[in-house]
């Protein structure tokens, strides 16, 4: 394993941005597990979030998704199901907690301007200038079902509105400068015609942190030119240092430097004593994550096709995938289906795998198996190799899968001097490292 | 029965004269503490969408009031949340996650915005009649209650050996379809500790229309302003008579009459029910625990909402003398007996009205 952390090097390192993400409706979260608690009861959320403040990270991070996921037209049931809104559990835990950034996942297709800044404004007084918003854009009718709106914004207009929605939305944040009076917004877009003085004077931090997490052309352009954050899928050392290095230079175009904008992938991680004991965890761990059923229901995916009977220890279907199939509704588009399914039977003819083995093997989600020491180096390797600013770590058991992390491997970055022993500032911004607001906005 | 006692937490308008910056948490969690220590019911905080006037803003009700919620154990919260230009899916969904983080202490206060500078700040619709507005808000609270109801009590199963987490035959599509919104669900969140948060709508005696029929189908509690006793006790005929036509049980409807209390203005005592707005009360905590006794009984309300003045020194008064005095003459418990917002209240928790069988 490569470690630039032990040579001497001319500069101070990089220092390591660390978020903790409550664990998801998504079958990485095992809650098959004796140790898995409640995902829903407060008590969870407040075990998560003082682990992560214990361990000085920079932030909290809440996901969140406008409609259950269906297969078949009957809700998903082999993953979690369910979780509360994610600005009233973080105001709730700005009460709790002191330092911790407090991030909430909030659409912008299926929310207004003037209300969705105004609570997170809110957030920010509440918190004393913690709070940051990660503008995702699903968009589709399905979820449209839910709202006033329905589905009526095209894929392609996604991101034209969350980058309007923003604009309005630092508008309002900076329409009312300390002192007063506040003035009036007026703003006349393809999206939104609003007009009107703010609720609240300028919060804490003047603007919430902005994060983005989209992975398409125009999603990394409305990052480059808008958010502070990226939450990234790519995690492996070479795809992440590949996207590190498109986002970052898209910045300069929208004339902004490599520093204001962070890049954090979502990651797992799995601890042993030894190696082969993490990755004897680590193995034991996606078994759980992929049930038998679970393993059908990704194949599903694929397919497009009902596979109920599929024998997951027998081999892959010999039937062709349905292009346009609605059998699963609300996760990310399967993309080119033939092309995925011929891959994956090439993988599994090759690896001599059954289906359950298969899915394990290409949805393997713990990106950092090892001693606590290995997983420090390799995490610190990633920063100061410039594939990433820091990490969104996923545990996969709620509420307790940060603490060894925290108690072991927290530790060993601080040691390093790449991950502060305790915090500096106040604001989430001072933790990441941003520039501050101008508290005059030009106008 | 004791009577049953709550307050609002707003300061009244006009209070400032400069452009500041807003309470800060430690204002509203002292605030509710105070109230907790009394052993009110519930504390009610509004909100809306109107423009700022003079003082520190206006911070979301929710948000302060889940901010409030770890950091207390009985007392009930009750945000003001409107529905004119709001997602009823999203207001269902924070109401319920109050009703979690506070582990089963959230209400709602429902509310319209009836002015052109709100829906300015939408851009998303004309002004509307208030009539129409009220109704429109009764579907929100239909569509609240469904989504409430969506889950099950016992929908999620965990069961290894089959691999679900969920059972999905008690994970119910509400499909309401109204005039302005249609929502398909299910909720995203599970069924809140309270199944359903209590529902609270503040009505005026001299008001009547389409507030009174939002309040007859899903009102747990009203807030009544009225005039006088009698008043009060046509108030009550008339919406027991709505909520009986709803098909409801008046009897699971709570009834509080609103009364704007100054205690701290050194004022020399008096009241004044006429002009209106509230009971309007000002004087010593002897002379309002009297003035309550003889509303109370004299009406068939189950209590008061207070509207404080000055909040903080108001309070202090209701935690320090009112409450003492209620509790001697007997009207007030002596403290909290129960856990959640429908104990204080003595309103049973629903069951599902998806559930096929009976909870045990
Ligand atoms: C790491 C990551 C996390 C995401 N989390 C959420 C989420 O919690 N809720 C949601 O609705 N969408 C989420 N999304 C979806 C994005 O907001 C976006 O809608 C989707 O990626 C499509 O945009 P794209 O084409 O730019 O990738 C996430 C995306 C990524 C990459």
């Amino acid at each position: 394993m490569t470690d630039p952390g032990e040579h001497a090097r001319p500069h101070p390192p990089k220092q390591i941005h660390l978020a903790a993400h409550f664990p998801g409706v998504n079958n990485t979260t095992v809650w098959s597990d004796p140790e898995s608690g409640s995902q829903i009861d407060f008590a969870s959320f407040l075990h998560l979030a003082r682990t992560a403040e214990r361990g000085k990270f920079d932030f909290f991070f809440l996901a969140e998704g406008l409609r259950l996921r269906e297969r078949a037209g009957r809700v998903h049931d082999l993953d979690v199901v369910g979780r509360p809104e994610s600005l009233t559990v973080l105001s709730a835990l700005a009460g709790v907690t002191s330092r911790l950034g407090l991030a909430a996942t909030v659409n912008a297709t299926f929310n207004e301007p003037y209300e969705l800044a105004r609570r997170l404004a809110s957030l920010d007084h509440l918190s004393g200038g913690r709070a940051a918003w990660n503008v995702v854009t699903s968009s589709d009718a399905f979820t449209g079902e839910n709202f006033r709106r329905g589905g009526y914004l095209d894929r392609a207009d996604r991101y034209l509105r969350a980058a309007e929605f923003v604009g309005l939305a630092r508008a309002l944040w900076d329409g009312w400068p300390p002192g007063g009076p506040p003035t009036k917004v007026t703003h006349t877009g393809p999206q939104f015609r609003v007009s009107a003085r703010p609720a609240l004077p300028r919060s804490p931090q003047g603007h919430p942190v902005v994060i983005q997490a989209g992975d398409s052309d125009e999603g990394r352009e409305f990052g480059a030119s808008t958010a502070d954050v990226i939450f990234s899928r790519h995690s492996t050392l070479e795809t992440a240092r590949a996207f590190y290095k498109d986002v970052k230079a898209r910045l300069a175009a929208h004339g902004r430097s490599p520093d204001e904008l962070k890049i954090m992938p979502g990651v797992t991680y799995v601890l042993g004593d030894t190696e082969a004991e993490a990755r004897e965890r680590a193995a034991a761990i996606r078994r759980q994550q992929v049930s038998p059923q679970t393993a059908v229901a990704f194949v599903e995916r694929v397919w497009g096709r009902d596979l109920s009977g599929l024998d997951v220890e027998g081999p892959l279907p010999d039937a062709d995938p349905v292009p346009d199939s609605d059998l699963i509704q609300g996760w990310a588009h399967a993309g080119d289906r033939f092309g995925v399914a011929e891959q994956w039977r090439a993988i599994a003819e090759e690896k001599k795998l059954s289906v359950r083995e298969l899915v394990i093997e290409l949805t393997g989600r713990q990106s950092f198996i090892g001693t606590p020491a290995s997983v420090a180096a390799e995490l610190d390797a990633y920063v100061q190799g410039d594939a990433v600013d820091g990490f969104i770590l996923v545990p996969h058991l709620t509420p307790g899968g940060l603490d060894d992390f925290v108690d072991r491997v927290v530790p060993l970055l601080q040691e390093r001097g790449t991950f502060r022993a305790d915090y500096a500032g106040t604001t989430l911004r001072d933790h990441l490292g941003l520039p501050a607001v101008p508290r005059e906005p030009a106008s | 029965m004791t009577l049953r006692l709550s307050t609002a937490l707003d300061e009244p308008g006009g209070a400032a004269d400069a452009w500041g910056t807003p309470r800060p948490a430690d204002h509203w969690l002292a605030l509710v503490r105070r109230a907790e220590r009394a052993g009110l019911d519930f504390v009610t905080l509004g909100d809306s969408f109107a423009p700022p006037s003079p003082g520190g803003g206006r911070l979301d009700a929710v948000a302060v009031l889940a901010s409030v919620a770890p950091n207390t154990e009985r007392i009930g919260l009750v945000p003001t949340v409107t529905t004119t230009h709001t997602e009823p899916f999203h207001t269902a969904s924070s109401i319920a996650t109050l009703d979690f983080v506070s582990r089963g202490r959230a209400g709602w206060l429902v509310d319209v915005s009836t002015g052109l500078d709100e829906a300015l700040a939408f851009g998303r619709r004309d002004p509307a009649p208030p009539g129409e507005l009220w109704s429109e808000a009764a579907d929100a609270a239909e569509v609240a209650a469904r989504l409430w109801d969506s889950w099950e009590d016992d929908a999620e199963i965990r069961d290894v050996a089959t691999g679900r987490f969920i059972d999905r035959e008690k994970l119910h599509y509400i499909d309401f379809e109204g005039r302005a919104f249609s929502v398909r669900g299910p909720s995203i969140v599970p069924r809140p500790p309270q199944g359903r948060p209590p529902v609270v709508v503040a009505l005026d005696e001299r008001a009547p229309g389409e507030r009174w029929e939002l309040a007859a189908r899903h009102a747990d509690i009203v807030l009544l302003t009225a005039a006088s006793p009698p008043a009060v006790q046509l108030a009550r005929s008339a919406l027991d008579g709505r909520v009986a036509a709803a098909g409801r049980d008046p009897g699971a409807v709570r009834l509080l009459v609103a009364v704007a209390i100054d205690l701290a203005g050194g004022g020399s005592g008096g009241e004044s029910g006429d002009g209106g707005g509230p009971l309007r009360f000002s004087g010593t905590p002897e002379s309002l625990a009297v003035l309550l006794a003889d509303w109370y009984a004299a009406t068939q309300a189950d209590g008061f909402h207070l509207l404080p003045t000055a909040p903080e020194a108001d309070l202090a008064a209701v935690a320090d003398a009112l409450v003492p005095l209620l509790r001697r003459r007997g009207l007030l418990r002596a403290g909290y007996r129960g856990r959640t917002l429908r104990d204080h209240l003595g309103l049973t928790r629903p069951a599902s009205r998806y559930a096929t069988e009976v909870p045990q």
